[in-house]
């Protein structure tokens, strides 16, 4: 499960609404009351969740493309079984996400259909290329483990299929960045090469994963009405620090460097101090200018266009089945 | 644009996790028919061993309570306090009852 | 290796291979549900691999495990049927091989719990279970694209039609069949024929499609003679404990 907060860029509109009704929902809200699919709820915040689900979608599917990367070369059985298993997660979880967003009326062919045309948006770190072995197990650590952080809070978001999604997501992924640790862990305590491999991972994933938290606070401007909506609970600064902090013993333990040169503990914050992200290289992957973006799209319209046969002639047998049972009637 | 009609049918996937218990809401699938939607169901819902029966019906198919008749739907039942076994006061000593 | 050790090691071959191929889907599928399906599909197939492939390395008592025997041997040591290793193709195409391939190994698997070999009839017992499924789920497919629409009706006419050589290498019965067979540890594939057949004509029936003509069998992954598509596939699989030899992961 991978979030991004892409926000900052997009706007509610304002619709004239009665004051009782959003005064009633925010109050709900506010509450800490879930809100149903039937239930009232203002168009902005309608629109802000199935733009959010939506990509949270879409990060999951993207999302299987570079880790599936490496099913057919994963290096011995069980490693195999795994990865498979772990990607195939993926797809059930992008499944149960365009589901929660389906609840509030937009189909998942249109969604697939914002995602091909690039209007719709999804994590940003999909758009890096998986160039080795060592590359699997940094997603599971790194990519899944700073996933976990965005979406632990948002099982108690506000909208009630959306947390629901997110329980089972959550618990289904508890193995994710488990076995992406151990990867490293076997890999850093392995040959010369093998050390390297992981060491030259950890380089290219780290700042891209620092990024999936979102930009930083005063450059996100729809932040403090989605935590008002309940449907984000902690900042994007709050939790990149968090998972720095979480991060930062989990490499020293196993013999590796984050690669950051301005990485420090803070005695008096109790933190660690660490660079800046390259927010510029952030804006252009958003944008659409990741370094394999073309690839990852290019992936998921050649799926979608080969399987265009396949959905139309299972839905035409079903209408033949359909139209003949209905004749023996 | 996509073409509504050419998209498979939503269901609804309820799960009984053990013998023993109801089936509960699981999530969705889309299927053309009910069968597909079976397998569907199984291969997305029941892959850790969390079930032991299925559910699936049209997502069309159910019909829903208003949000806005909850009020007169379930609130007339807040003040029947009666028919909860802790309104009735017992003398310590009675048992098996 | 002795025929029970080629024996399991067979049987381990076809799952691996076919779970090779089939988790090159994952991530590229018609629609969400139906990846999850071949990713099941494909799992089953890898787990039924480890455990006939330790076997076979067990049996075989020179110290090779499953991984060993899966990721350092070349094409002619391998002992899967030419049905496995071919290419998925298209979505029909797969499908086809899935038909064939699961309605083989489900009746294979049952005949198997019996074996005197009590590690094969017990990975038997939990995988006839397994390929059971796998058989309702191609048989279904096969259905809905026989009678689905032309275009789906000429795709499966096509997959089957590639496909339709290697089937009778399913139920040939060579020297080593023929000892595990009367070791009671393997089972006559020949007497299988009749109740396949009667599987996949009931299919192909329902699927409004005709079964394809009679053609000249091509055999040969018993014994190591295969496509140039396996060649592909084992450069693929085998890189890293190739590239990195001794190296654990």
């Amino acid at each position: 499960m991978y979030t991004t907060d892409m926000t900052g860029k997009t706007k509610a509109e304002a619709v004239a609404e009665d004051p009782a009704l959003i005064a009633a929902f925010e109050a709900r809200v506010a509450n800490d009351e879930f809100i149903e699919p039937k239930d009232w709820m203002p168009e902005a915040y309608r629109k802000t969740l199935v733009r959010q689900m939506s990509q949270h979608a879409h990060s999951e599917i993207v999302g299987m493309l570079p880790e599936g990367n490496w099913i057919s070369r994963a290096p011995n059985l069980r490693r195999k079984a795994i990865l498979l298993a772990k990607v195939q997660d993926e797809g059930g979880h992008g499944l149960y996400l365009y589901a929660a967003a389906e609840t509030l009326g937009t189909s998942r062919d249109e969604m697939t259909e914002a995602l091909l045309s690039g209007k719709a948006k999804y994590s940003t770190i999909f758009n890096y290329p998986t160039l080795t072995w060592a590359d699997i197990g940094a997603i599971g650590w790194l990519v899944d483990g700073a996933a976990i952080m965005n979406q632990v809070p948002l099982q108690r978001t506000s909208y009630g299929p959306y947390a629901r999604a997110m329980v089972r997501i959550c618990k289904e992924e508890s193995f994710h960045q488990r076995q992406g640790y151990e990867i490293m862990m076997h890999l850093a305590a392995g040959t010369p090469e093998q050390k390297r491999m992981a060491q030259d991972a950890l380089n290219r994933w780290w700042w891209p994963s620092l990024m999936m938290f979102g930009p930083p606070d005063d450059k996100s401007p729809n932040t403090a009405q989605s935590m008002r909506w309940r449907i984000k609970r902690d900042t994007n600064d709050e939790l990149r620090q968090k998972f720095v902090d979480i991060t930062v013993p989990q490499a020293e333990a196993i013999g590796l460097t984050v690669p950051d040169p301005a990485l420090k503990w803070n005695e008096e914050r109790g933190a660690y101090d660490f660079g800046e992200v390259d927010w510029e290289e952030f804006a252009a992957v958003v944008r659409g200018e990741g370094p394999v973006t073309k690839e990852r799209i290019q992936a998921r319209q050649k799926a979608w266009d080969d399987g265009a046969w396949v959905r139309d002639a299972a839905r035409v047998h079903a209408e033949k089945r359909a139209a003949a049972k209905l004749a023996a009637e | 644009m996509s073409d509504a009609s050419k998209e498979w049918p939503l269901w609804e996937v309820f799960v009984r996790g053990k013998g023993g218990l109801s089936h509960r809401h699981a999530g969705s699938v889309h299927a053309v028919d009910a069968k597909m939607a079976l397998e569907h169901a199984r291969d997305t819902y029941t892959r850790r061993m969390e079930g032991v029966s299925l559910w699936v019906l049209p997502s069309a198919q159910i019909v829903a309570s208003d949000p806005g008749d909850a009020g007169a739907l379930f609130e007339p039942a807040e003040d029947k306090v009666y028919r909860h076994p802790t309104f009735y006061k017992i003398p310590d000593g009675i048992t098996h009852i | 290796m002795d025929a029970i050790a080629t024996y399991a090691l067979r049987l381990g071959d076809d799952s691996l291979i076919l779970g090779q191929r089939l988790s090159e889907w994952c991530g590229h599928a018609p629609v969400i549900e139906v990846d999850l399906s071949l990713a099941n599909v494909a799992l089953d197939q890898i787990g039924q691999a480890t455990h006939f492939l330790n076997l076979a390395g067990e049996l075989e008592g020179k110290g090779r495990d499953g991984d060993a025997l899966a990721f350092r041997r070349d094409v002619m040591d391998f002992t899967n049927c030419l049905l496995v290793e071919q290419p998925n193709g298209d979505f029909a195409q797969t499908i086809a091989r899935q038909l064939l391939f699961s309605h083989y190994q489900e009746l294979l698997f049952t005949a198997l719990t019996g074996s005197k070999n009590a590690t094969i009839a017990a990975i038997a017992a939990k995988a006839v279970k397994e390929t059971s499924y796998h058989a309702t789920l191609a048989s279904d497919w096969v259905i809905r694209l026989g009678d689905g629409t032309n275009e789906s009706k000429s795709r499966m006419i096509a997959g089957l039609d590639w496909m339709w050589r290697f089937a009778d290498e399913l139920f040939v019965m060579d020297d080593i069949d023929a000892a595990a067979m009367t070791a009671g540890v393997g089972v006559d594939k020949a007497a299988l024929r009749a109740a396949w057949d009667a599987r996949i004509d009931a299919v192909l029936a329902e699927a409004t499609l005709s079964r394809p003509a009679p053609r000249r069998a091509t055999t040969g992954g018993r014994n190591g003679r295969h496509s140039e598509h396996l060649g592909h596939l084992l450069s693929d699989m085998q890189f890293l404990q190739r590239a990195y030899p001794g190296a654990t992961w």
